[in-house]
């Protein structure tokens, strides 16, 4: 199961400390996993949902971290891309994978794939034991739907303002954070459907 | 991408005022009354979203407005459903509209309000009662609503089962068995959607039924995949691609080994396959096959006289066998050669765990797995795939007695030695290091051997992968290879670089016209230097500990010292390092312990020039050296030829300060026969000359060009050491005595040229009268300066001396009124 997908910054925002990273958008799925826990069962759903809030702002930290070390590393030049430019965008991503400790944030352990566009970053938490190679397929796909349905390559703020074609766009390529093994003719027929539920 | 109208929007919602947020909470319940709900109310709806979540604390809506959004879950329009789904999912449910998952039914609602129920779920019971609703709308055959409502029960089950798999009966996994089965074996395998095989000119009548097809255009010759391709699909097939998208999830929660009764199943499967009968079930749709039936399916006709359990492993192993042949085919297109790929990953993924469960089918699938290690192994960008073959030879390669060898070639040779820069295929290969340490240690005996290869994940993308060695590297610590492993550990960041120059001089042509005057891609293709460097990156340990001319590497490496991966890697060799010593530690003979000290002060002199590096690794030497001696005193005496050469030179004062304080410590220390009975009263006056040379000739000095003055720490302890050497020489005493007075005199003057600091000084002159004294009764000095273990490990209750003060304090305290 994938346990989240956030889209948030990884570059440095001067309104918050170094480091830190700014969720624009955050999906978490299914039920919450403190609910069979013995530690969190007695907490209330405000707190519940300020504990969620505090793990998914951990990760984006994480990734935002992992993203900067990495571009550190390989010193590649970032390149500009503007609208229309969305495939070359997604080409010249860098990609990679944390691994996240059990307990740090997830009561278990957890792999968080990240997909690095300028300077946001794309990530899927998932299960350690899924189907990594899926997921980044997924993941790929997902960022380069988003990239053109929300114009993400410009100056808008859409990705904020549309959240709901996000969510549309998940519940078909990832209902309930399900991985699925769609080849073309599938992919295809969900995307028709997300096609007309954005012409609205 | 991220601009500023981002920012202070986000900015805006944060800090909206609450009479502004009233206001506008108004203006939204006034929208949602209109009869027409347009472009307005989404606009408005979305923004109520962004301010609710841009915030970690929970903003609660006025009931009224919350009930309307709440109706909007049910509106034929999908927009508002995913809004409102959005809007609630930020918010705490109305008092009063929690605990109502037993009166709702999950199955009639649409995805977004399914996943609001979902989000919402307080309790394990709430789950349960979700569960029995979808599975009940499951059972009955005849599903209401739109073609895609029953879709959403799988990925809904398996969210729940994620997190609580005892939220489904015996009877619900039972079901959803014999559901699955129809789903991913008995899917049509005609094209859906009305298409049709005629012409712009064929009417509907003529529709015939068009097979699906493979992903390289043949017709489908078998049942329906996930890799069969349609003009458009039916129900069942698109149920299909939802069951096996949870199959292996599945398979894992309830049919792993512990769940069975292993017997019971041996039990039935021989009865049933000794009666062997064609009886077809009238729940089965297997009547339905085709006259075109592959091998796959044809060898397991006995299949539907299984348990429902049982036959859903048997149907996925065929499905699996059925991808994998599938997979063989030449698609055309990339994403789904991309598709192909993960399918292999699954479905060997899969048999693994059918293997695991029934092991009589071990021998059905190894041939299949052989081939397809045999077609795949050649071809590097499989990689990927290999590693659940590498798992499966692992988990079931003793039983078949196949052998492993050519697998273990790929995963400990080929895939980090040319793949160590490929972040994923890093992590899952590590991963599968750590999850099947155990079986690896046992089964195979080079994996110790390994180590040089697979810290190249480590010196290529340290940050990535260090947390996965934190785990794994006490597994690489043997004693025949742990000298190696500390000098391999010692020069990842030369590791790092020359990864590096590897890199480039692929990607890069042979004749680079030197434009930023770099020496070291011309010293990596130097045929003379190439010794050098192959050493770094052999795969294998066992050919040496080092080379000897490792002092030329660094050298020709020294520009690389600001890399950033380099650096990155130099950053996380002292963590490894504290790993490396405290796994060694333990359980380790003093034979190795004392290589090791000679290993540390040969190589605190040759470590690649990075800033800071050098000081980390010393520190690590420090503490390590002193832990070593601490458990194994006599280790100093043993190497006291080695120690006293090392503080003998007074010019590591200067350099490697830190080490050497420690050195000259446990050498005051732990020189005596209370020790080691080999410790002779000539060893203690030759070391005592070579520490009183030293300290003579720094405190008479200036401080060679370059270098700082010498820390207080370094002259008092060498002080200390002479104190207690001449403690347990009583002839050496005088001659302490005698410099320590020369040395207050000479300091009466003020300041001296290797002391910089006047409270420093009066430190170390104060330290000397300490001592000075403390040697004027013999007897006594060595006690004092070398307590016996009985002092300095007191034993409070258990020490009859000290036992008694205790007690009675301890009486006192509780008949004591307060």
């Amino acid at each position: 199961m994938v346990r989240c997908f956030l889209i948030h910054t990884v570059c440095s925002v001067s309104a918050l400390g170094a480091g830190e990273s700014r969720l624009l958008y955050s999906r978490l799925f299914g039920p919450d996993e403190g609910i069979c826990s013995d530690r969190e069962r007695g907490l209330s759903p405000e707190e519940r949902r300020l504990v969620q809030k505090e793990r998914i702002a951990v990760v984006a930290r994480q990734v935002r971290s992992a993203v900067s070390l990495s571009r550190e590393a390989s010193s590649r030049v970032l390149v500009e891309t503007v609208p229309g430019e969305e495939t070359l965008a997604l080409q010249e991503a860098d990609s990679g994978v944390v691994r996240l400790r059990a307990g740090d944030p997830f009561s278990e352990e957890m792999s968080a794939l990240w997909l690095g566009v300028q300077s946001l970053g794309f990530t899927l938490v998932c299960e350690p034991h899924e189907n990594l190679l899926l997921a980044e397929g997924t993941l790929r796909n997902l960022t380069r739907h988003c990239l053109e349905h929300l114009h993400m390559l410009g100056q808008g703020s859409e990705v904020l303002l549309r959240s709901n074609r996000v969510d549309a766009l998940l519940s078909r390529l990832l209902p309930h954070g399900q991985l699925l093994f769609l080849n073309h003719r599938f992919a295809q027929a969900l995307e028709k459907e997300v096609a007309a539920y954005m012409a609205k | 991408m991220y601009s500023h109208g981002a920012e202070s929007l986000i900015k805006q919602a944060r800090e909206i005022q609450e009479s502004e947020l009233q206001r506008f909470y108004s203006r939204l319940v006034k929208l949602l009354q209109g009869k027409e709900l347009g472009h307005e109310t989404v606009d408005s709806l979305q923004r109520l979203h962004l301010i609710l979540s841009a915030t970690k604390y929970t903003r609660t809506l006025p009931p009224e407005l919350q009930r309307k959004v709440h109706l909007l879950l049910s509106s034929p329009k999908e927009h508002f459903q995913v809004l409102s789904s959005a809007v609630l999912r930020e918010t705490l449910p109305l008092s009063g509209q929690e605990g109502n998952y037993n009166q709702e039914n999950i199955s009639q609602l649409n995805s977004h309000a399914a996943a609001l129920l979902l989000s919402q779920a307080g309790s394990r019971a709430d789950l349960s009662s979700l569960c029995a609703q979808l599975l009940r709308s499951l059972e009955s055959r005849q599903s209401e609503g739109p073609a895609h409502s029953l879709t959403h029960t799988l990925p809904i089950l398996n969210t729940i089962l994620t997190l609580s798999p005892e939220c489904l009966t015996e009877d619900h996994v039972t079901l959803l068995s014999k559901k699955l089965v129809d789903w991913l074996r008995y899917a049509s395998i005609t094209q859906g959607g009305g298409a049709s095989s005629g012409g712009f000119f064929t009417g509907p009548r003529s529709r015939q039924p068009v097979p699906t097809a493979e992903l390289d255009g043949a017709v489908s010759g078998d049942f329906f995949t996930v890799l069969c391709v349609g003009q458009g699909f039916t129900e069942d097939q698109w149920m299909n691609v939802y069951s096996f998208s949870m199959l292996r999830h599945w398979l894992l929660t309830y049919h792993s080994v512990s769940s069975c009764n292993g017997t019971a199943d041996t039990a039935n499967r021989l009865q049933l396959s000794l009666s062997l009968s064609h009886s077809f079930s009238n729940d089965d749709r297997s009547e339905v096959d085709g006259s075109v039936v592959s091998m796959v399916s044809a060898t397991s006709s006995f299949g539907r006289l299984l348990p429902p359990k049982e036959r859903l492993r048997e149907k996925s192993f065929q499905y699996c066998l059925r991808l994998i042949e599938q997979s063989d085919r030449k698609a055309h297109r990339k994403t789904d050669t991309d598709l192909q790929k993960a399918c292999l990953v699954e479905a060997v993924c899969i048999l693994d765990c059918v293997c695991e469960e029934d092991a009589s089918l071990v021998f059905r699938a190894f041939p299949c797995i052989k081939a397809l290690f045999g077609r795949l192994s050649s071809d590097l960008s499989f990689a990927r795939v290999l590693l659940p073959i590498a798992q499966f030879y692992l988990n079931h390669g003793e039983m078949a007695a196949v052998d492993c060898e050519c697998v273990w070639k790929l995963v400990f040779g080929r895939f980090p030695a040319e793949l160590f820069n490929d972040h994923f295929l890093a992590h899952e290969l590590l991963r599968f290091l750590r999850l099947n340490l155990k079986s690896l240690q046992r089964q195979v005996p080079q994996y110790t051997h390994s180590f040089p290869n697979l810290l190249k994940f480590l010196a290529w993308d340290s940050p990535a992968v260090v947390d996965d060695f934190v785990d794994l590297l006490p597994s690489l610590v043997t004693a025949g290879t742990a000298v190696e492993l500390l000098h391999t550990l010692l020069d990842l960041p030369c590791l790092s670089a020359t990864l590096v120059l590897q890199v480039r001089s692929t990607c890069l042509p042979i004749s680079e016209p030197g434009g930023r005057g770099l020496q070291s891609p011309d010293a990596y293709r130097n045929p003379s230097f190439r010794g050098l460097f192959l050493f770094l990156l052999r795969g294998d340990a066992g050919s040496g500990d080092t080379i000897d001319r490792l002092s030329t590497l660094h050298e020709l490496l020294a520009e690389t010292a600001d890399w950033p991966r380099v650096v990155q890697c130099a950053q996380t060799v002292p963590l490894l390092l504290h790993i490396f010593f405290n796994t060694v530690i333990t359980g380790a003979d003093e034979k190795l312990l004392s290589h090791l000290i000679l290993v540390m002060l040969e190589r605190s002199s040759l470590l690649l020039n990075i800033p800071e590096y050098n000081k980390e690794i010393h520190r690590v030497f420090s503490s390590h050296l002193l832990r070593f001696c601490k458990l194994h005193p006599s280790l100093v005496v043993d190497q006291s030829h080695e120690l006293l050469e090392f503080a003998g030179a007074t010019a590591n004062v200067y350099s490697k300060e830190g080490i050497y304080t420690h050195v000259v410590w446990v050498l005051g220390e732990y020189l005596s026969v209370s020790c080691d009975s080999r410790c002779s009263v000539r060893l203690i006056t030759s070391c005592f000359e070579a520490l009183e040379a030293v300290l003579f000739e720094i405190t008479s000095s200036v401080p060679p060009p370059g270098a700082d003055c010498p820390a207080p720490r370094v002259v008092t302890t060498l002080m200390s050491a002479l104190a207690k050497l001449a403690s347990r020489s009583h002839d050496l005493i005088p001659r302490v005595s005698l410099f320590l007075s020369k040395l207050r005199t000479l300091t009466r003057g003020g300041s001296v040229a290797w002391c910089s600091d006047e409270e420093d000084l009066v430190a170390i002159v104060t330290r000397g009268e300490e001592l000075c004294s403390l040697l004027k009764a013999p007897g006594v000095a060595q006690s004092v300066l070398t307590p016996p273990p009985h002092v300095t490990t007191p034993q409070w209750h258990r020490d009859t001396n000290v036992a008694m003060p205790l007690r009675l304090r301890a009486l006192t305290s509780l008949t004591h009124s307060q």
